[in-house]
């Protein structure tokens, strides 16, 4: 049963029921539902294979579900095309980011819904708005002017995310956004994150990591072998009921290893303390 | 795409964590230093390779800079410069055109037929010729974009196809003269523009640059973004009008200069206005630097690509409507032998990457200036073709090395 419409109080922005998506005889999703309000940042998490990128491609509209119900904003509605998803105003950002290196961050930004004035490119409108867009966001770039090629995947994460924020999104989701990211850029990713949902946004975060989960996400949505497999508030409950909820088993080997090290540290911890008197 | 890098705004820099460049033109310079030290070198190799070129042929033959041979190697790059226009908008898809000097040739010889043979006018004529090359590029396009042929090999067909038709369309003749007499003969040989028409041209030129600056420099204090000195601007033009002053005065000394290279030119900055300035010419930039993500931004990118194989194709054409009007006719062997090697040369010598998205301010133009200064010079000197293949060959290469050797630069800054 799914926990966020209740403790939000309001309509979610995004609402899936009974979502399937087969793929041949092979189901992908069986009966999956979602809920994400407004300034909610809820984490997507599973293992290999659970059914995270398929669900994304149902609500981004690139693989349209078989059956089940979306409401967006409260209305129904169907999400036929990728267009169709922008429309609604939902954005996805993927995890091969789309820039154009060749490109600078301004030309990046509005690429596809350049500013024109008077037939010729408005380059110091979009200059402006580029750059308060990345201002309120406190992204950390070199200049708007600098080609994409040149910064490092922090950086080029924060372009791609600011991009999807120019079309006036209500929902954005994030696919693996640190994927592949060293720390300090990853905690710039995640503070970036916070700032969408200071803004009002419904994030939906695809993650493996789990330190990005707890660090980032309100909820965590488990999926496993295509179905819903538990839902959890990131603020009480822990890491083990989570990979429990992702392996499907309370007793399996990432519990196990995880014990066993808890156990460790709370020895030498003790050991530490005695040590110390 | 706009010129200046600057970022420091009408907010307190204490706020932003966008780091700020000095909007001044001692920071110009220290960018300009910066891009330099990172392996960016601009346009500074072409124009000081043009140079030494220059001096080299100076020194050893004083003919080489006189007037007359000027005038000559003006009217002698313009037809291939106008087909390595073509050339530039193809190789920005990071796609190949191998089929251009082929459509000069089957455009030439459309040219001659439709107006020797057939009795049309002049302006029919041309319209036929380069009617036939938008839908060759149509042709190229569809076949490339529906079935997914590579580039290469569509073009690599089309080489030898056009080259047939070309023959086909000559058939028994061999070489048709235009008439003399005849406008299309007039225009390519015997228009110069004297000191009055150039000097009006010139400064229509610069005129629209500095308007251009200028609009740009108001429009940017209009949204409250910081500016360069309208001194930097000014100077630019200054130094364009010096340089068109040179071009003109060097020329009228003997004929004058060619109508059909100021034709080369004013395509040349259409082109290029297009291509900086407008939604369509940031289109071929994002196809060529990331296709999919201009597919995913919603462009047309299958409607991009067959306009500029349309495009080239249509230059190509026009190149060799121009190479008939000089040469004063079309045969067998125009838009053969090394037309397309220069033509591809003069496009990847002035800048332009092989691995799309990215090319130099005018490269076509740059680029022809070396590769017609070549052979223009070493025929000064009596050398013999095989020294002009290998030393064309050679600033072919050291410019595609150049390219090549930037482009890890880039990549080695963009990794932290």
């Amino acid at each position: 049963m799914p926990v966020a419409a209740e403790v939000a109080g309001s309509t979610p922005v995004l609402s899936l029921r009974g979502i399937s998506k087969h793929f041949g005889a092979v189901r992908a999703l069986t009966d999956v539902d979602l809920d994400v309000a407004a300034s909610e940042v809820v984490a997507l998490v599973g293992d290999n294979g659970a059914g995270k990128s398929t669900l994304v491609k149902v609500i981004s509209g690139a693989q349209p579900a078989d059956s089940g119900e979306i409401r967006f904003a409260g209305r129904r509605v169907n999400i036929p095309s990728p267009l169709a998803s922008q429309h609604l105003g939902i954005a996805t950002v993927f995890q091969d980011l789309a820039l154009c290196d060749n490109l600078d961050v301004v030309g990046n930004l509005y690429l596809g819904r350049e500013l024109v004035r008077g037939g010729v490119l408005d380059e110091p409108e979009m200059e402006r708005r580029s750059w308060n867009l990345l201002r309120e966001l406190s992204a950390r770039l070199p200049s708007v002017r600098t080609p994409v090629a040149s910064l490092s995947g922090g950086q080029r994460q924060t372009v791609a995310i600011s991009r999807s924020l120019l079309g006036e999104p209500k929902l954005v989701m994030l696919d693996e956004p640190t994927a592949a990211l060293g720390v300090a850029q990853t905690a710039q990713v995640l503070n970036l994150i916070d700032r969408l949902r200071e803004r009002g946004l419904a994030v939906v975060l695809i993650s493996h990591n789990m330190a990005d989960v707890f660090a980032v996400a309100d909820r965590i949505v488990v999926l496993r072998l295509g179905r819903n497999s538990g839902e959890f508030r990131t603020a009480s409950t822990t890491r083990e009921d989570v990979i429990a909820a992702i392996t499907g088993a309370a007793d399996n080997a990432v519990t196990q290893r995880e014990s066993r090290q808890r156990l460790a540290e709370m020895a030498d911890s003790e050991q530490a303390e005695e040590a110390g008197r | 795409m706009t010129g200046p890098t600057t970022t420091t705004g009408p907010v307190p820099a204490e706020q932003a964590e966008l780091t700020m460049t000095r909007p001044s033109v001692r920071g110009q310079l220290s960018d300009g230093f910066a891009r330099l030290r990172a392996g960016d070198l601009g346009s500074l190799p072409i124009v000081v390779g043009l140079l030494i070129i220059v001096a080299i042929f100076q020194y050893n033959n004083d003919t080489f800079l006189s007037s007359s041979n000027l005038v000559s190697l003006a009217s002698q790059i313009s037809s291939t410069g106008i087909i390595a226009l073509g050339v530039v908008l193809v190789l920005l898809l990071g796609e190949i055109d191998l089929s251009v000097a082929s459509v000069s040739g089957v455009a030439a010889a459309i040219l001659a037929v439709s107006n020797v043979k057939h009795g049309q006018s002049a302006g029919v004529a041309i319209l036929l010729a380069v009617a036939a090359g938008l839908v060759i590029g149509l042709l190229h396009g569809l076949i490339f974009t529906r079935f997914g042929v590579p580039s290469f090999v569509v073009t690599l067909a089309g080489l030898l196809v056009w080259q047939g038709v070309q023959l086909r369309i000559l058939s028994d003749t061999g070489t048709i003269n235009l008439p003399r007499g005849g406008w299309l003969l007039k225009a390519g040989q015997f228009h110069y523009f004297r000191t009055v028409g150039s000097t009006i041209i010139a400064a229509v030129l610069v005129g629209a640059y500095l308007i251009s600056q200028v609009l740009g420099y108001r429009r940017r204090r209009a949204v409250g973004l910081p500016t360069v000195p309208l001194a930097y601007p000014v100077a630019k033009a200054a130094v364009l009008a010096v340089l068109c002053a040179l071009v003109i005065y060097a020329l009228v000394q003997d004929l004058g200069v060619p109508w059909i290279f100021v034709f080369f030119i004013a395509l040349a900055v259409v082109l290029e206005w297009v291509l900086r300035r407008t939604r369509y010419g940031r289109a071929i930039f994002a196809v060529g630097g990331n296709i999919e993500a201009a597919r995913r931004a919603g462009l047309r990118v299958d409607l991009i690509r067959t306009s500029v194989f349309m495009l080239a194709s249509t230059l190509a054409a026009t190149g060799g409507v121009v190479e008939a009007m000089r040469a004063g006719s079309a045969g067998r062997d125009t838009g053969t032998g090394d037309v397309l090697i220069n033509a591809i040369a003069a496009a990847v010598i002035g800048g332009t990457s092989l691995f799309g998205g990215r090319t130099r301010r005018y490269a076509a133009l740059l680029g022809v200036l070396v590769i017609g200064a070549i052979p223009n010079g070493l025929n000064l000197l009596n050398l013999s073709n095989d020294l002009r293949y290998i030393i064309t060959g050679t600033v072919l290469l050291a410019a595609v090395i150049v390219d090549a050797v930037s482009r890890r630069g880039r990549q080695a800054i963009g990794t932290e």
